[in-house]
């Protein structure tokens, strides 16, 4: 059991989504960095759609009542073991009584606790995620607090061993460098004005204070659209089309960009003018309130080729960690 | 004998000094507070985190103005504790 003291600002168990569905409005929700998500588990022996917790600007501190093996991938939060510093992205052996403090991020936005075995929480619709706007999966539905217990489950033979592994530094991100994301531009990108679609990859974007695990919401210059009749069943504003489907990672467009991430919902009536690769959404995940983001525009092949590199990395790391 | 501490955000966000925009300040430059208590309020992901000084004692000087932009760790206030 692992006994929480403080939930940071926003943790919540996550693993790697409830896919299937999308169709009736079920975002998939899961790990917002994939990537950090995935190393994570490995770095314990668990596969990579065991539950880990997701930790946002500042970590948890909590306590477990046994021995335990964990991994601390993703934005650097400072970990601390009894009060003594530990590594990220490297497995540590955490004995009963003792107490893990994660501090906050100073690179990147979100960090991720892997522990041997998985955190234990009910599955929901066939996954461990956490989907706090309806408040089903994770933890009761919701955020951590102090005074939350969490199960874990049976550690994964060799799980031992693996302490004191550490992830070469090749395969560590470091977030602050990471300002451009790649997007494929498309769906109703029509509706844009020529200048507006050069704009859109040209400039370079904020993070608002309003960029969480539903969406991105990005500043920057305003974007212009085509001037149209309206169309049966659009809204009047020039941003509204009729109503479609909106995949995780498009950037719909009210006014200013927001990039729908791992919570959002599933469908509406904005213009959704690309979508940023699934390689690269973990990237956007870590970019911190303030700091910028570029647009780089790929084809659909590329996007597919990042995807298949990314896999295949991970793979490589797999087969690192198991020596 | 007293010591100057400086309360640096666990977050980037927006920096209030209010709890409502009709409201006074929490706390103002002279006023003595106690451990655990609110000195303002950073805005990020839609929620609004509390800052506290986690010793008691006179807030000496406000680092950033009401309302303004902060990055993760950066100094918000300084404090004499007691």
């Amino acid at each position: 059991m692992i006994d929480v003291h403080e939930g940071g600002i926003s943790s919540t168990v996550q693993d790697l989504g409830r896919t299937g569905h999308y169709h009736i409005g079920m975002p998939p929700s899961g790990a917002m960095d994939e990537y950090a998500h995935t190393v994570a588990n490995y770095l314990v022996g668990n596969d990579a759609d065991a539950a880990t917790i997701e930790m946002t600007y500042q970590g948890i501190t909590a306590t477990f009542d046994d021995d335990a093996v964990i991994a601390i991938t993703g934005a650097d939060m400072s970990p601390e073991l009894n009060g003594d510093p530990i590594g990220s992205w490297e497995t540590v052996a955490v004995e009963a009584g003792d107490e893990l403090s994660v501090q906050f991020a100073t690179d990147g936005a979100r960090a991720y606790l892997a522990v041997a075995g998985g955190i234990d929480v009910p599955e929901v619709m066939g996954s461990r995620s956490t989907y706090t706007l309806v408040g089903i999966g994770g933890h009761e539905g919701r955020g951590l607090e102090a005074g939350d217990e969490l199960s874990v489950g049976e550690p994964p033979n060799g799980s031992v061993d693996l302490v004191g592994t550490r992830l070469p530094d090749e395969y560590i991100p470091e977030y602050a460098d990471e300002n451009a994301v790649r997007i494929v531009v498309g769906l109703t990108s029509y509706r844009l004005t020529d200048e507006a679609r050069a704009t859109l990859c040209d400039a370079e974007w904020t993070v608002s204070a309003e960029a969480d695990r539903v969406g991105y919401r990005l500043e920057g210059p305003d974007l212009e659209f085509e001037e149209r009749e309206q169309p049966f069943g659009a809204g009047t504003d020039p941003s509204n089309v009729v109503d479609l489907g909106y995949p995780i990672g498009s950037i719909q467009v009210p006014q200013q960009p927001i990039v729908l991430m791992q919570d959002a919902v599933t469908g509406g009536g904005y213009a959704t003018v690309g979508t940023v690769i699934s390689a690269d959404r973990g990237l956007l995940a870590q970019r911190q309130t303030h700091k910028t983001v570029s647009f780089e525009s790929v084809d659909v092949e590329e996007a597919i080729d990042a995807r298949t590199r990314r896999s295949e990395r991970l793979k490589e790391i797999r087969s690192v960690i198991d020596g | 004998m007293s010591e100057t501490i400086t309360i640096n955000s666990p977050m980037p966000g927006v920096f209030y000094r209010r709890p409502d925009p009709e409201e006074a300040p929490f706390v103002e430059p002279g006023d003595s507070v106690d451990a655990g208590e609110t000195i303002g309020l950073v805005e990020v992901m839609k929620n609004f985190h509390e800052i506290e000084t986690d010793r008691a004692g006179t807030v000496s000087e406000f680092l950033v103005g009401d309302e303004a932009e902060i990055e993760a760790d950066q100094p918000l206030v300084e404090i004499d504790a007691a």
